[in-house]
């Protein structure tokens, strides 16, 4: 039986183009990355300090959310707290439906994907659109985002071309870059305008300070979250840190990180809504802070490191496996090496357990993360959560524990722990080597079958004379 | 370290069983710097599969039964970056809180990979005594990101007057073994082996060269199995073929599969030539 991943796994393997896209876009980031960090013991001080900000942010998170509550609503932004999805998008709706606002535009929000937003708003006659051009492609296209910083990577400029013209056919047909861009940014320009509420993410809250940092290319984020009359933020509650001057590094290595940029184009630090006065800037700002299974995380004092992620990207960026299955695959709002630690997290291992399996523990992801989420053995750790007998903190912990394997890994275990079966066994398989059955069509299907060799190394050493002490 | 007058050295159990001629290369090396090498005969497996695959009870019992048989304070040489990062970095963690935590910490202590060991302890001198050759190597990314030791294998062939190194691109990405990855999610692992076998093909070397035989498993059945393979070598198994003397024919005139296997230690063949077993691939 193969299940429901392994599926999307040789659906996406099979589409040559999707495959050369995200291989060519992740050798870029991957080398764009490189060229911002020339010293490597510079970048492991500056890894060493992000994590430091991130670990102590997380050390007193409790207290610091509510000092960025206490902070953000002495500027004047309201804060919402949601424990689920489900109750975030009850406020967002609750704040749309006291404006009597119908439209909303919205810049990138991961947090808005894991809550499934824009169906939700559109099931509530609420029209949201995207503004993130490439998350406004995958809008038309109706997909989700494959990969957490650039969302429309599997696409190649054919592909946005084709679906330009698909979807504006007034819009004369080219695949030329800029002109695409010059189309959406001709749509979107009208609907900015137009929208009654922006909607963005947050990359960093300050709790000192309460300021929201958000971190953009386009211009679209200042666009969102300016131009409209009332702003919405959502963000996970981990986003927080604690003082304004944890923003410059956090920042300058989350940038590098993405997509190799010494800063991004835009930096934006809201920290209120429009004050007598002033020219621009929405007459009111909300702030939705959801927690989405993050506090349950929280409580594991390993697992914890999960939340230090600071959203950059690289981990799936430099993974063998998702630069070969791409981000929809693994069919949740986080791909690759962060999503899946993450998502069986939230989810539960039940739900999103074998994305565990994703994984050849390569210790790619773990060695560019920039504020060192040791992915590889909180992978290993929650392999091991999702095979054990008792029950622990993370949800669905046992659920993926069959009998049949925890009875073959048991065998396993006897006859390697008892030398002398141990050998027994060994010396037994090579002698009978040439008739042994080959059942193992999962490695042979690319590969010869490995040959024993007809003596073990055990026996040669005795034959050698090598000391047994 | 200064260097030892006596090692323990743990096979691996994919040596032990696919190849011992990587193992008996490596101890022959060892014993031309005056080591003495112990073999313990009782040593299985390090465990790794069921660590990794979460069953940590079953990989508990199977390191322990390796932890009591290294009493002496002397070395643990392995020649994998895969088994010694587990004995090295995770039976620490495995053993953390048991009784017999500090044994393990101690076997963890003087555990060292082979190259490792011939280069950072022994400061081992080779002197290449074999045909001009163009190899590529593939580092294991246990070696290259958990031991840290992936500069070791170049340093030791760069030693090798006669040994081309040709450079495969994306040589630091995972060949796609990952132990029981390999079968639990073989649609992925065979699109990371057959582009990697087509990296190392494009760099037009005659053999490649390794340091953990699961990524050589891998990368070499797949060549062998497209039918295009160049042979692949354990290091320890090359370096011995190159430095000892005198030295054996040109393993590269040998053609096909499966015939020429020698069972002496004297003549090691690279390990592709002594076959695959054709008949039971598929």
């Amino acid at each position: 039986m193969i299940s429901e991943f392994r599926q999307h796994v040789i659906e996406n393997l099979a589409k040559p183009n999707v495959r050369a896209n995200f291989r060519k876009a992740m050798d870029g980031l991957m080398q764009r990355r490189l060229d911002q960090f020339p010293d490597p013991a510079e970048l492991e001080r500056i890894r060493t300090q992000a994590q430091a900000i991130r670990a102590n942010a997380l050390s007193k998170l409790p207290e610091l959310l509510e000092q960025l509550e206490a902070k953000l609503t002495d500027n004047g932004i309201h804060v919402h707290w949601a424990e689920t999805t489900e109750q975030a998008n009850q406020i967002v709706l609750s704040i749309m439906q006291k404006h009597n606002a119908k439209t909303m535009i919205k810049g990138k929000s991961m947090v808005s994907e894991e809550m499934g937003l824009n169906h939700f708003l559109e099931a509530h006659g609420i029209d949201a659109l995207e503004s993130d051009l490439g998350e406004f492609i995958l809008q038309l296209a109706h997909e989700p985002p494959s990969h957490i910083v650039a969302p429309a990577i599997h696409k190649s400029r054919q592909d946005v071309a084709k679906l330009f013209n698909d979807k504006f056919p007034d819009i004369p047909y080219t695949e030329n870059i800029d002109e695409l861009t010059q189309a959406a940014r001709t749509i979107l320009r009208d609907k900015f305008y137009s929208a009654e509420v922006g909607l963005s993410g947050v990359n960093f809250a300050v709790a000192e300070t309460g300021t929201l940092c958000l971190v953009e290319n386009e211009g679209n984020g200042r666009m969102s979250t300016t131009v409209p009359r009332v702003h919405i933020a959502v963000t996970g509650i981990e986003k927080v840190v604690e003082k304004l001057s944890d923003i410059p590094p956090l920042l300058s290595i989350l940038t590098r990180s993405a997509t190799g940029q010494p800063i991004t184009t835009y930096f934006n630090m809201i920290s209120s809504p429009r004050k007598p006065g002033e020219k621009d800037g929405p007459e009111e700002v909300h702030l939705v802070l959801l927690d989405n299974g993050r506090s349950n995380i929280y409580s594991d004092p390993e697992l914890l490191a999960t939340l230090r992620c600071i959203r950059c990207g690289a981990c799936m960026n430099h993974c063998p496996v998702y630069t070969r299955i791409g981000g929809h695959s693994y069919g949740t709002v986080y791909p690759g090496p962060i999503g899946i630690i993450l998502e069986p997290q939230k989810a539960g291992l039940d739900v999103h357990g074998e994305l565990t399996q994703a994984s050849t523990l390569c210790g790619a992801c773990g060695e560019v993360c920039p504020v060192r989420i040791p992915i590889p053995t909180l992978i290993n750790r929650l392999r091991y959560e999702g095979v054990r007998k008792d029950a622990s903190t993370t949800p669905g912990t046992g659920s993926r524990r069959t009998t049949a394997e925890a009875a073959a890994w048991k065998s396993w275990s006897w006859s390697a722990s008892h030398p002398a079966i141990y050998n027994f066994g060994t010396k037994a398989a090579a002698r009978l080597r040439g008739v042994l059955p080959m059942q193992m069509s999962a490695w042979t299907n690319v590969r010869s079958a490995p040959q024993l060799a007809d003596k073990t190394l055990h026996e040669r050493m005795k034959e050698m004379g090598v000391a047994d002490e | 370290m200064n260097k030892p007058d006596t090692i323990y050295f743990f096979g691996t159990c994919l040596i032990d069983l696919i190849y011992p001629q990587a193992g008996i290369s490596a101890v022959q090396l060892l014993q031309r710097e005056d080591i003495k090498v112990i073999y313990p005969q009782a040593q299985t497996c390090c465990g790794q599969p069921a660590w990794n695959s979460g069953y940590r009870d079953e990989a508990r019992a199977v390191a322990r039964t390796q932890l009591a048989l290294f009493p002496k304070p002397i070395p643990i040489v392995i020649p994998s970056g895969s088994c010694a990062g587990m004995m090295k970095l995770h039976y620490p963690e495995l053993f953390a809180g048991q009784p017999d935590e500090a044994q393990a910490l101690d076997v963890a202590s003087r555990v060292y990979e082979l190259t490792e060991f011939l280069v950072d302890v022994l400061h081992i001198e080779l002197k290449d005594l074999g045909e001009p050759v163009k190899v590529a190597v593939h580092t294991s990314c246990s070696s290259r990101r958990e031991m840290g030791v992936a500069s070791k294998i170049e340093s030791l062939l760069d030693q090798l007057g006669n040994v081309t190194k040709l450079e495969q691109i994306r040589k630091t990405e995972c060949c796609g073994f990952g132990g029981t990855f390999a079968v639990k999610q073989p649609e992925i692992s065979a699109s990371m082996v057959l582009e990697k076998a087509d990296t190392i093909r494009a760099t037009g070397a005659e053999r490649l060269i390794g340091q953990d035989a699961g990524c050589l498993l891998n990368i070499g059945g797949t060549m062998e199995k497209q039918g295009d393979a160049i042979p692949h070598q354990h290091i320890a198994e090359f370096l011995w073929e190159r430095v000892k003397n005198p030295s054996p024919p040109s393993p590269l005139s040998l053609k096909g599969r499966g015939g020429a296997r020698s069972s002496s230690e004297e003549a090691p063949l690279p390990l592709r030539e002594r076959g695959w077993g054709e008949g039971e691939s598929s």
